[in-house]
C-alpha cells in the first residue's frame, strides 16, 4: 500500500498561513488547528497541504442539508461545519431518538463524512453535546445537567471572554452557569447570558429554516430505490392522492407544489409547480407535475435511484366549498384556471399573460401584461375598466398591435410645420400618406421620465393600411428636425 | 292443415313474412340514405349554431356565420389585414376567453397585441389571455392543449411563414381538435403561400382603402375573399368592422370596388386547396 502523507487544509489568516484542518493522522502527531503552517512544516514531514476552499466548503455543508432534508423538513446550517435537524414530531417515525441518531450518523457516515451528533433539546445544547460529548440524548429538561461537566470551549466564547472565565477561576460550564448571571451579563455583556441560557435549556431560540416549511406533505421510502419513469409516475400518484385526501380533509387547496427526489446517492432534486387556483384534485396534480418533468432542460437524472419521493403542498389556502359546485359558470372559469396553469407549467407562468390596465396616457405603458395565474381577471366579471378613447360611433383611435419598440421611421417632410408627414419609409419600403388625423398630443409624465411630448397622427397609405405615427418633440420647440416613429398598427 | 295454411299466407302481399322483408329493405335504403349523408359530411364539423358575421352576403355564404367548432384559415396580406383574423376572433369568442398565441418573433414582426387597440374595437381585453411561445412548434403544441378545453370561446393562432411542423396533417389534427371541443381556431398567416389544410373556410384578405368623402374613416375595411370553403359557396367582400357593435357591416356605398358575389379566386390559391 502506498504510503500517503497527513494532510491538513491551510488557510490563510493575519497574512500568514494556518492549519484550517486536518486529519486524524495529523492530529495523533501533534498538529493542531490554528497552528502556524510553517510550524507543522517543520514538525511533519513529509505533510501533504490543501489549499482550504471555502465556498466549495459552504456548498458541500447545502448538500448534506438537502439530504438531511428527509428526515425532517426543518434542517438549518450551523456553519461552517454543522447542521441542525429539528426533529420534533419527526423521530417516531424512524424507531424513536437513540435509532434514529444512530441511522443518521450511519447513514452521512456512510457516505465518507465523520460526523457527531447529539440530541438536545436547545440548538446550542445539542450543538456543543456533538462537540464534546457526542452521541448523548438528552432527556426532557436535562440540558443544564448534560453540559455541566464540558469545558469552557462548549460556550463558544471569543478569546476575550475565554481569558476572563479562566481568570475567575471557572474551568467547566457548570461552573460557569453557578456565576449569578447578573453577574455575568456586568462582566461579559448580555449576549453571552443569553447563549448560556440557551445552552443550558433555559431559554430557547427558535430555528430558521432554510426553505419555508411545507404546510402538507405526503412521502414515500423505497427500501430498493426506484429508477424508471414509470415507476416514478406511480409513485407520485400515490402521494397525489395521500396528499389530496388530506387537503379534502382540512377543506384546502394547494397552490405550490413541490416534488422533491431524493436520490440514493444524496442528490435532492426539486421540482415546483405553481397553480392558480387552490388545487387538490390528485389527477390534475400528477399532469401538471409530468408536464413540468416533460419540460426539464436536463431531465430528472434518477443515478442510482431515488429512495424517496415526497410531495409537498409548500403553500395550501383554504378552499371556498362554493368552488366545488355544479355552476356552470364556476367549473368553466376553473376548467380555464387549469388550462392557464397547464400552460404556464409548460411555457414558464410569464408567457401566459392577461392584461392589466394602467392609469396612464403613454400607450407603451397604458396595459400590462401580468401572469394570467396571478391575475384573474375573469372573475371579477363586470363592467368593462378599460377606458375608451373613442367617442361613440367613432372609429378606433389606438392600434390593435404595438410594436414593442417604436421603430425610427424616415419622415417626408410634412406640409405643414406641425402636421404629419406626406410620406414615409418604414422598414425599407416607401408608403405615401393618403390621409391623415391629428395631432393628439400626449405629453410624458414628468413625475416618472424625461422624454419628450409626442404628437401622435393616424395615418392611412395609399395601399390602405393604417399606421400610428408620433413625432417626438414639438417642431421649433425641440429642434427644427423632429424624429419620426412608427408605434402602431391599425386594424 | 295449419302449415299449410302459413305457406299458402306467406304468398300474399300483406303476409307477415313479406312485410318483415319490406320492412327490413326499407330499413336498409333508410341506413344507406343516412350513411350516405355522412358520407357528404365526412370531415366537416358537427353542425353547431354559426355566428353571424354581419355582413349579409357573407353570411349567406357561410350559411349564417361562422361555424364554431371549425378551422378557419386567414392569410392576410398587409399589416393591418391580420386585424382581421382578431375580429373573428372577437366574433367566435363571444362572451368566453379568447386564447391568442403568439411566437416571439411574430411579435417583433406584426407587433404584439396591445388591449387599448383591442377595446376600442369593441372586444373586451379581460377576456383575452395571450400565450407567448418561443417558436412555432411550441405555438401548435400549445394551441392542441387550449383546443380540448371546450370552456375557451377561440383560439387565434398566428403562425408566419411555412414551417413544417404545420402539414395537413397538424392542421387536421387541429380541425378534428376544434370539432370535438367546440372552440373554434382562427390559423392567422401572414407571409406564407396558401398549401393544403383541413380548414373549413379560408379567407384571403388585404386591407382597403377608406372611402374618400368618408369623414370618420378608420374603421377597419377589408377586401377579403373567401377562398375556400367546404360546406359551400365562395365570395368576395368589402368588409367594414363597426366598432360600437363589435360586428361586421356592409361597406357603405360608394365603396372602392364593388365586390362581385362568386369571383372565381386567384387561380394559384384555388389550386392549393
Amino acid at each position: 500500500m502506498p504510503f500517503k502523507a497527513p494532510l491538513v487544509i491551510s488557510r490563510k489568516a493575519n497574512n500568514a498561513l494556518i492549519v484550517h484542518a486536518l486529519d486524524a493522522r495529523s492530529a495523533r502527531l501533534g498538529l493542531y488547528q490554528g497552528q502556524p503552517l510553517a510550524n507543522a512544516r517543520a514538525m511533519v514531514q513529509p505533510l501533504s497541504i490543501i489549499p482550504s476552499d471555502e465556498k466549495a466548503d459552504a456548498a458541500l455543508l447545502e448538500s448534506i442539508a438537502d439530504w438531511c432534508d428527509r428526515f425532517t423538513p426543518l434542517v438549518t446550517l450551523d456553519a461552517p461545519y454543522g447542521l441542525y435537524l429539528d426533529i420534533t414530531g419527526a423521530a417516531h417515525l424512524f424507531g424513536g431518538e437513540a435509532a434514529m441518531l444512530a441511522l443518521v450518523r450511519e447513514k452521512i457516515a456512510a457516505q465518507g463524512f465523520v460526523v457527531r451528533a447529539a440530541i438536545a433539546g436547545t440548538s446550542l445544547a445539542a450543538h456543543a453535546l456533538a462537540r464534546f460529548a457526542h452521541n448523548t440524548i438528552v432527556p426532557p429538561r436535562g440540558e443544564a445537567a448534560a453540559v455541566a461537566p464540558l469545558p469552557l470551549a462548549a460556550l463558544d466564547p471569543d478569546d476575550k471572554t475565554l481569558r476572563a472565565l479562566r481568570h475567575a477561576g471557572l474551568k467547566t460550564v457548570g461552573a460557569v452557569a453557578q456565576r449569578q448571571h447578573s453577574e455575568l451579563s456586568e462582566r461579559l455583556g448580555a449576549g453571552f447570558v443569553t447563549r448560556l441560557r440557551i445552552l443550558l435549556g433555559a431559554e430557547e431560540k427558535p430555528l430558521e429554516p432554510r426553505r419555508p416549511l411545507p404546510d402538507l406533505m405526503a412521502e414515500q421510502r423505497f427500501a430498493e430505490p426506484i429508477l424508471t419513469e414509470d415507476a416514478i409516475a406511480a409513485s407520485l400518484l400515490s402521494l397525489a392522492q395521500h396528499l389530496s385526501e388530506i387537503l379534502e380533509r382540512q377543506g384546502r387547496g394547494a397552490r405550490l407544489l413541490e416534488a422533491v427526489f431524493f436520490r440514493a446517492d444524496g442528490k435532492v432534486e426539486r421540482i415546483t409547480v405553481k397553480t392558480g387556483e387552490p388545487l387538490r384534485d390528485a389527477s390534475v396534480m400528477l399532469r401538471l407535475l409530468r408536464q413540468k418533468l416533460d419540460a426539464l432542460a436536463d431531465p430528472l437524472d434518477p443515478g442510482f435511484g431515488f429512495d424517496l419521493v415526497r410531495l409537498e403542498a409548500v403553500l395550501a389556502e383554504e378552499t371556498n366549498p362554493a368552488t366545488i359546485s355544479f355552476d356552470s359558470h364556476e367549473n368553466a372559469r376553473q376548467q380555464i384556471g387549469f388550462l392557464i396553469d397547464r400552460l404556464s407549467v409548460r411555457f414558464g407562468a410569464h408567457r401566459v399573460q392577461r392584461f392589466v390596465a394602467q392609469d396612464t396616457h403613454i400607450p407603451e405603458a397604458a396595459g400590462v401584461a401580468v401572469p394570467a395565474q396571478d391575475h384573474d381577471t375573469y372573475a371579477n366579471w363586470g363592467p368593462s375598466n378599460w377606458p375608451l378613447k373613442r367617442l361613440p360611433g367613432d372609429p378606433p383611435r389606438r392600434p390593435l398591435r404595438l410594436l414593442e419598440r417604436a421603430e425610427e421611421i424616415e419622415a417626408g417632410f410634412p406640409i405643414a410645420p406641425d402636421g404629419p408627414p406626406k410620406f414615409f419609409v418604414w422598414r425599407q419600403c416607401r408608403r405615401d400618406v393618403v390621409r391623415a388625423e391629428g395631432p393628439e398630443r400626449i405629453a410624458m409624465e414628468w413625475w416618472r421620465s424625461a422624454g419628450l411630448t409626442r404628437d401622435y397622427f393616424r395615418v392611412e397609405t395609399s395601399d390602405g393600411q393604417r399606421f400610428w405615427l408620433y413625432r417626438d418633440g414639438l417642431f421649433r420647440q425641440n429642434g427644427l428636425h423632429p424624429r419620426w416613429y412608427l408605434q402602431g398598427l391599425f386594424a | 292443415m295449419q302449415f299449410e295454411n302459413d305457406s299458402q299466407q306467406s304468398g300474399r302481399l300483406d303476409s307477415p313474412r313479406r312485410r318483415s322483408m319490406i320492412e327490413h329493405n326499407m330499413n336498409n335504403s333508410a341506413k344507406i340514405a343516412e350513411l350516405r349523408h355522412s358520407l357528404a359530411r365526412y370531415g366537416l364539423p358537427p353542425d353547431r349554431q354559426p355566428i353571424p358575421l354581419g355582413h349579409p352576403q357573407a353570411d349567406s355564404v357561410l350559411g349564417g356565420g361562422l361555424r364554431p367548432g371549425a378551422l378557419h384559415e386567414v392569410f392576410a396580406s398587409g399589416w393591418s389585414a391580420s386585424g382581421f383574423a382578431v375580429l373573428l376572433g372577437i366574433l367566435a369568442a363571444g362572451a368566453k376567453p379568447f386564447f391568442w398565441v403568439q411566437p416571439d418573433f411574430e411579435a417583433l414582426e406584426y407587433g404584439a397585441v396591445s388591449p387599448h387597440g383591442l377595446a376600442e374595437l369593441g372586444g373586451d381585453p379581460r377576456q383575452l389571455i395571450l400565450v407567448r411561445t418561443r417558436k412555432g412548434d411550441d405555438a401548435l403544441s400549445a394551441a392542441s392543449d387550449i383546443l380540448g378545453c371546450p370552456h375557451v370561446g377561440a383560439l387565434l393562432l398566428e403562425i408566419r411563414g411555412q414551417p413544417k411542423a404545420l402539414d395537413l396533417v397538424t392542421s387536421r389534427r387541429l380541425s378534428l381538435a376544434a370539432a370535438t371541443s367546440g372552440v373554434s381556431v382562427i390559423l392567422l398567416r401572414q407571409s406564407a403561400a396558401c398549401e393544403p389544410s383541413a380548414a373549413l373556410t379560408r379567407w384571403q384578405v388585404a386591407s382597403a382603402p377608406s372611402r374618400d368623402d368618408d369623414e370618420d374613416w378608420g374603421n377597419p375595411l377589408f377586401d377579403a375573399r373567401l377562398v375556400r370553403h367546404r360546406a359551400g359557396g365562395l365570395g368576395h367582400f368589402l368588409m367594414q368592422w363597426d366598432s360600437e357593435n363589435a360586428v361586421f357591416c356592409e361597406a357603405h356605398s360608394g365603396a372602392v370596388a364593388a365586390a362581385p358575389f362568386h369571383r372565381p379566386a386567384d387561380p394559384q390559391i384555388a389550386r392549393a386547396v
